[in-house]
C-alpha cells in the first residue's frame, strides 16, 4: 500500500504528458490524479475482498469434495475438485426443497397482500378526502415506534388463537399489510401532482378509475421498492417463523438451516452448502432489481 | 374536491385498517396485557399482578442480557458511524466501475442474518479461516475460541452485525454525501487541506444530521439483536446462556413447556422503554428528511 500513496521520486515523468492544468492537493475535482484514482481503486478492492470475500470463501467450501482438505493453513479459494455432492447431501440430511417451498410461499403471500393492501390504503390516504383519515394516519404512525420485537410474544397469542400456529399463513400473516410500506405508497402518490388528477375527476372518473389510469402508472418505482423489500423481508426473516413453526416439516429455510447447523456440525461443506442454497435466490433477486433497491433505499425506505 | 362516496375510501383502506387493528394496535395492547399474567405457550394464564416485574428484578440472566445490550451498542456505535462514511466517500468519485463496487458492498446486507452468522460459525472456528491465517501470518501462536467465551462470542456477534450493517448505512450516507458542498472541498484544498484534514472539516460537519441518523438506526438495532447472537451460540446463548440478548430471552420463553409468556411480555415491555427513545427521535428525523 505504501508504494501506491508514497510513489518513487520518478513517478510523476510516467504521468501522461501536458502538466497538470492547475496545481492540485490530494485528491482533485472532476479529473483526478492517477495516483488518487490506483489509490482509490486500491482501497475498492481492499473493501472488496472484507464484504465478499467470506461468501466467496464459503462457496468455496461448499464445492470441495470429501477429499480436500478443507482445513489447510493455506487456504485455497479455488476448489481442487468441485463438486456439488455436497448440495446433494443437504437435501439429503433435510428437505431443504420443501424448506426453499415454504419460504417461497411465505415470501408470496407477503409481496402479494403489501403490494395489493399498501396501494390501496396509499391511495386513499393520499388522494381521497374523507373524516377519519388523519386519525387513521397518526395511528399507522404511531405503530413505526414498537419494534417488531416488542409485540412478536403478542402476536404469536394472536396467530395462536386464529387456529394458525405452526402453519405458513400464520408465519405471513402479520406483515401481510405492513404500515410501513402504507406510508411509503402514500408518499408515492402525494408525489403526483393535483392537476393530473383533477382532470381526471372533471372528466367524471370514479376513485377506483383515478387510482388505475392516473395513480398506478406513476408510482410504478416505489411499488416495486415495497415488493423486493417485502420479499427479501420474509424470504432472510428468522425469529418470527421460529416462535411460530414447531413442526420441522413446515420450517422456512433460514429456521431449518439452523436446525441442520445445531443437529449436523461435523461437516461444514455441507452446511455451507445449505447456506449457499439460501443465498443464491435472494442475490439473483438483489442483482437483477438493484437499481430499484437503491432508488427505493435513497427515497427513504429505511427500516428503523 | 369530494366527488367519491363516502364508503369508497373505507374499502380501499379496508385490508390496511384490518391489519393495523388486529395486527399492530391489538399486539400492542394485548403485550401489556399478557405481562400481569402466566400465559404460557401451549394456551391457558390467569393474571398474577406484577409478579412477573418481580421475577425481572431478580433475573441474573436479564442483567447479562442488558450488560450484553450496552457493550454491544457502545463498540457497534462509533464503528458504524464512520466506516460506512469512508466507504461512502470512496465511492462517491465517478469512477469506471463504481456501480459494481456499490452493489458488492451492499450484498451483506441482504443475506439472511442466519446466512451470514453460519459463514461467520466456520469462519471463526477453531480450525476456521481467521484462525489459521492469523496462526499463519504470526499473529497468534494457538486458536483463539472465538465461539466458546462469553466476551468473544460477544465480539464476534459485533463484528458479524458491523460488517452486515456497513453497506446500509453506507447508502444512507451516499445520499446525504450528495448535499456536501463541493465548493467547500474546493476552497479546503486550495487553502491545502489534505484529504484526511478535508474529511474531518468539511464531510462529517457536512453529514452531521445524517449521523445523528445513523447512530440512532445502529442503538435501536443493536437493543434489538437477536439473530447473530442465537446462530453464533446455537440456540443456547453461550456458556452459561450469558451471551444472550434481551430479544433472546423473550424467544427463548416463548417456547415449549417451560415457556412463559407473561414474563416474555413483560421482558416485552423492558425492551419498549428502552427503545422508545430512539425510535422517537428516528420518526422525528424522518419526518424531517422527508
Amino acid at each position: 500500500m505504501t508504494q501506491l500513496t508514497t510513489p518513487p521520486a520518478g513517478a510523476p515523468a510516467k504521468t501522461p504528458a501536458p502538466a497538470p492544468k492547475r496545481r492540485r492537493r490530494g485528491s482533485g475535482f472532476g479529473t483526478m490524479g492517477r495516483r488518487e484514482k490506483l489509490l482509490r481503486y486500491a482501497l475498492l478492492l481492499l473493501a472488496l475482498v472484507v464484504t465478499v470475500g467470506p461468501f466467496v470463501w464459503q462457496l468455496s467450501t461448499s464445492l470441495k469434495g470429501a477429499g480436500e482438505n478443507i482445513y489447510t493453513s493455506t487456504p485455497q479459494f479455488i476448489p481442487s475438485d468441485p463438486t456439488f455432492d455436497n448440495y446433494l447431501r443437504v437435501a439429503e440430511t433435510i428437505p431443504v426443497l420443501s424448506y426453499a417451498k415454504n419460504s417461497l410461499i411465505v415470501a408470496a403471500m407477503t409481496v402479494t397482500g403489501n403490494a395489493v393492501g399498501a396501494t390501496l390504503a396509499g391511495f386513499a390516504l393520499a388522494k381521497l378526502h374523507f373524516r377519519g383519515r388523519t386519525l387513521f394516519l397518526a395511528l399507522v404512525l404511531g405503530t413505526l415506534v414498537l419494534p417488531g420485537e416488542v409485540t412478536i410474544i403478542s402476536q404469536y397469542v394472536t396467530v395462536r388463537s386464529l387456529g394458525l400456529a405452526d402453519t405458513l399463513i400464520g408465519v405471513a400473516l402479520p406483515t401481510t399489510v405492513a404500515m410501513l410500506n402504507v406510508l411509503l405508497m402514500r408518499a408515492a402518490f402525494m408525489a403526483i401532482p393535483d392537476e393530473m388528477d383533477e382532470a381526471a375527476v372533471i372528466d367524471g372518473a370514479s376513485a377506483w378509475q383515478r387510482l388505475i389510469h392516473v395513480g398506478l402508472p406513476n408510482v410504478r418505482g416505489m411499488l416495486s421498492v415495497i415488493t423486493i423489500f417485502a420479499f427479501i423481508g420474509a424470504w432472510d426473516d428468522f425469529l418470527w417463523p421460529l416462535i411460530v413453526l414447531t413442526d420441522p416439516q413446515n420450517y422456512t429455510l433460514t429456521v431449518g438451516l439452523q436446525y441442520l447447523s445445531g443437529a449436523f456440525t461435523a461437516n461444514p461443506r455441507v452446511i455451507a452448502a445449505g447456506t449457499m442454497i439460501a443465498f443464491i435466490p435472494i442475490v439473483i433477486v438483489f442483482a437483477t432489481l438493484q437499481r430499484f433497491f437503491f432508488r427505493g433505499v435513497e427515497e427513504g425506505a429505511i427500516k428503523g | 374536491m369530494k366527488t367519491q362516496r363516502w364508503f369508497t375510501p373505507w374499502l380501499l383502506l379496508g385490508p390496511a385498517l384490518v391489519w393495523l387493528l388486529v395486527f399492530n394496535l391489538w399486539p400492542a395492547i394485548n403485550t401489556v396485557v399478557l405481562a400481569f399474567t402466566n400465559a404460557k405457550p401451549l394456551g391457558g394464564g390467569s393474571f398474577t399482578g406484577v409478579a412477573n416485574f418481580e421475577r425481572m428484578l431478580n433475573d441474573e440472566q436479564l442483567v447479562y442480557a442488558l450488560v450484553n445490550s450496552i457493550v454491544y451498542m457502545l463498540v457497534c456505535l462509533p464503528l458504524l458511524l464512520f466506516l460506512p462514511l469512508l466507504l461512502a466517500v470512496l465511492l462517491e468519485k465517478k469512477l469506471p466501475g463504481i456501480t459494481f463496487f456499490r452493489t458488492a458492498f451492499y450484498t451483506p446486507v441482504i443475506a439472511s442474518a442466519v446466512v451470514v452468522a453460519l459463514i461467520w460459525t466456520w469462519l471463526l472456528e477453531d480450525r476456521g479461516l481467521v484462525n489459521g491465517l492469523a496462526q499463519q501470518l504470526g499473529f497468534l501462536t494457538e486458536p483463539l475460541p472465538f465461539l466458546s467465551g462469553r466476551w468473544l462470542l460477544l465480539f464476534s456477534a459485533i463484528s458479524l452485525t458491523v460488517w452486515k450493517g456497513l453497506g446500509y448505512y453506507m447508502i444512507i450516507y451516499l445520499s446525504a454525501l450528495g448535499n456536501v458542498s463541493r465548493q467547500l472541498h474546493e476552497a479546503a484544498a486550495v487553502d491545502g487541506a489534505g484529504p484526511i484534514r478535508r474529511f474531518w472539516s468539511v464531510t462529517v460537519p457536512g453529514v452531521r444530521t445524517t449521523m445523528l441518523l445513523v447512530s440512532v438506526l445502529v442503538t435501536v438495532s443493536a437493543l434489538r439483536v437477536f439473530t447473530e447472537l442465537f446462530v453464533l451460540t446455537n440456540g443456547t446463548g453461550g456458556p452459561g446462556g450469558r451471551t444472550m440478548s434481551l430479544v433472546m430471552l423473550i424467544q427463548m420463553y416463548s417456547r415449549g413447556f417451560t415457556g412463559h409468556l407473561g414474563y416474555a411480555s413483560a421482558l416485552s415491555l423492558l425492551l419498549f422503554v428502552i427503545t422508545v427513545g430512539p425510535m422517537l427521535l428516528l420518526l422525528r428525523l424522518n419526518r424531517k428528511a422527508a
